[in-house]
């Protein structure tokens, strides 16, 4: 680490920088040498087949995953083993699972309420307004008081991304969020998507929605056997994609659609 | 749950019939299910009027000694139970002085109807008051030597008094105990693991007689001389540390159900392992868990009647030595106190299982664990 460190974070040139970051479980080596910077307010959409290390690599971006060797930063923000620098990164990062992972036992807007009050020491009120704007913004209030297992699937993504965007992020990642959905409901949770993409947030998405690659992405990133083997603008990586594997996964994938 | 299914028969139906149906489907619907329903029968009407006519028809209601129990025809001797009263409720206790037993029981019963009774305002204060407050009113009022109350030394507790006294003492102390026990046993640190895993395995391997044996007899032994315990006060202890041995091994079980989604979401928001244990992973572990834990705390209930190992007299052993009184001895006079014994302990048990059965239904919102839906 004898590299110079941004101090502060309103100084960070990038929203994510990722050196050569490396990752192991046990023996299987899941990220080799993953660099990528993100630029503020970048839309970054992350394919490859199952297995590629696309999740792990978004994951190790809030420590959910550790990452053994390289370097990570996040809002200026190194992540380090150190839970002062995790707690500052998760701070800044909100993300969303393919399986939801609302919590069962509290109403939809208690989820959204939670962390407000306990991690950013909101009042009660205070958050609970944040929360139903943010519900309202994704088309769900008249269910705020209900429990998650009352709501559909698309419903129920819908709330986990008002969940997350309560503790104003200024990273949203999204690990297969319409993965686990029934096909009517993609469309509505991609909606919600779009429309942050809009207003300017900075979105690392996992996804095989190709056709929200092409409409929201500035970049597309394509991984396999745990390397990113192509990075290019969405024209770019569908239309003419450079390595035999990224032409390979797009033809089986487009198939489908 | 079917409001939404058309109705399969006319609501005009007589009633009759569907009885009728009733009967033939769940009764006499194959020769199993025909033997089985014959012997159950069969089984009632050979055991349930003897008991019936012992236990009320032909039982004695009212009499001073054994004189009236006395007899070929009778049944239970109820007098004898009115005699040992106070015995049954209070023990041994100091006469002038129950009335401290009664605010006990009066606080006790309140506090906790007032937790049980969901529509009734301020649970968490009276969940503190019953927690840290309750104990030590129990304990100033039931010992004294303060405030001007006489000292009434722990061996003469006993009856109910005493098995209820262990009872919650032992509930509401190894829940805690047990929690973290279970979160120790899921620790990352080897250290705390290890002892935590130590501990729960020794205690689940050795019967609870032998620790009250150990915690009255061996105990003394080893603990520097002139430092005495209250001999109560071992049993307490030993009684909650056996009871937090298996409530960790019932709320490790809830933890292990909580899919691991919920602790990287909980992260992801930046609670730490505190707040995700404490807001996230153990409200549902323990909503999981609580058949479970409602079954340990009637274990522990019964398992009380054990410390007369220790010379204590609780509900069971007060009625016990009670049977032995010449005053009231007569054939049915144990068959009586074992019965009413009885009672007593299945109308406590009973009463926890259908609490716990209410609270599954209703806690939070119903179902937990459909987070992944």
């Amino acid at each position: 680490m004898s590299e110079i460190v941004t101090p502060l974070a309103a100084e960070a040139p990038w929203a994510i920088e990722m050196d050569r970051v490396n990752k192991w479980y046990g023996r299987f080596h899941v990220l080799k040498d993953a660099s990528l910077k993100v630029a503020k307010g970048e839309r970054i959409v992350i394919c490859g087949p199952s297995g590629s290390g696309k999740s792990t690599l978004i994951r190790c971006i809030n420590h959910l995953e550790e990452h053994q060797s390289g370097r990570i930063m996040v809002e200026g923000h190194q992540l380090t083993r150190n839970l002062r620098a995790i707690d500052d990164v998760r701070r800044e990062v909100g993300m969303v699972f393919q399986q939801f992972n609302l919590f069962p036992h509290l109403t939809v807007l208690e989820n959204c309420t939670l962390a407000q009050i306990w991690v950013r020491k909101r009042s009660k009120a205070e958050a609970e307004k944040t929360a139903l704007e943010l519900l309202e913004r994704v088309r769900i209030v008249e269910q705020a008081y209900k429990y998650p297992g009352q709501l559909s699937g698309g419903q129920q993504q819908r709330v986990a991304i008002a969940r997350a965007l309560a503790m104003d992020p200024k990273i949203m990642l999204f690990d297969e969020p319409t993965s686990a959905l029934d096909p009517e409901m993609i469309g509505e949770v991609l909606e919600v998507m779009i429309e942050l993409a809009d207003e300017g947030m900075t979105m690392l998405v996992v996804t095989h929605e190709m056709g929200f690659a092409r409409k929201v992405a500035d970049r597309v990133i394509f991984m396999d056997y745990g390397r990113i083997v192509e990075e290019a603008p969405p024209e770019q990586f569908f239309e003419n994609p450079q390595h035999e594997r990224t032409k390979q996964f797009l033809s089986q994938i487009l198939q489908g659609h | 749950m079917s409001q939404a299914l058309p109705q399969r028969e006319p609501p005009d139906r007589p009633w009759a019939a569907m009885a009728m149906e009733w009967v033939r489907e769940n009764l006499f619907s194959s020769w199993v299910n025909i033997a089985l329903t014959l012997l159950a029968v069969a089984f009632v009407v050979v055991v349930v009027p003897p008991i019936v006519d012992w236990g009320i028809i032909s039982a004695v209601w009212s009499g001073e000694t054994r004189e009236a129990c006395l007899g070929p025809d009778k049944g239970a001797c109820w007098p004898y139970i009115g005699a040992r009263w106070g015995q049954i409720i209070y023990g041994f206790y100091d006469d002038p002085q129950r009335w401290r037993v009664d605010i006990v029981y009066i606080v006790g019963a309140v506090g906790i109807a007032w937790l049980m009774i969901p529509r009734l305002p301020g649970k968490f204060w009276v969940g503190v008051a019953m927690y840290v407050g309750f104990p030590i009113l129990v304990y100033v009022l039931l010992s004294g030597g303060m405030f001007g109350l006489s000292i009434v030394p722990s061996s003469k507790w006993g009856g109910l008094l005493l098995t209820l006294l262990i009872s919650l003492t032992g509930i509401i102390f190894s829940m805690p105990i047990g929690i973290l026990l279970a979160l120790g046993r899921r620790s990352e640190l080897p250290i705390i693991r290890w002892l935590s895993i130590g501990f729960i395995e020794f205690v689940r391997g050795v019967p609870l007689i032998m620790i009250l044996f150990m915690a009255s007899n061996l105990m003394p032994l080893f603990l520097p001389s002139g430092w005495n315990p209250d001999k109560l006060l071992r049993a307490l202890v030993a009684i909650t540390l056996f009871s937090s041995a298996y409530m960790a091994e019932v709320v490790r079980g809830g933890l292990a159900a909580i899919p691991k989604g919920q602790t990287e979401a909980a992260a992801a928001l930046g609670l730490g392992y505190w707040r995700t244990m404490g807001l996230i992973t153990m409200p549902q572990a323990l909503k999981i868990s609580l058949p479970s834990i409602v079954s340990s705390c009637i274990s522990l209930f019964k398992d009380t009647s054990l410390i007369s190992i220790m010379g204590f007299f609780d509900l069971l052993q007060v009625i016990k030595s009670g049977n032995s009184d010449p005053v009231w001895s007569t054939p049915n006079t144990a068959f009586t106190g074992y019965l009413f014994a009885a009672l007593v302990y299945f109308a406590f048990c009973f009463g926890m299982s259908r609490y716990s059965a209410y609270l599954e239904r209703t806690v939070g919102g119903g179902k937990v664990g459909t987070g992944k839906a």
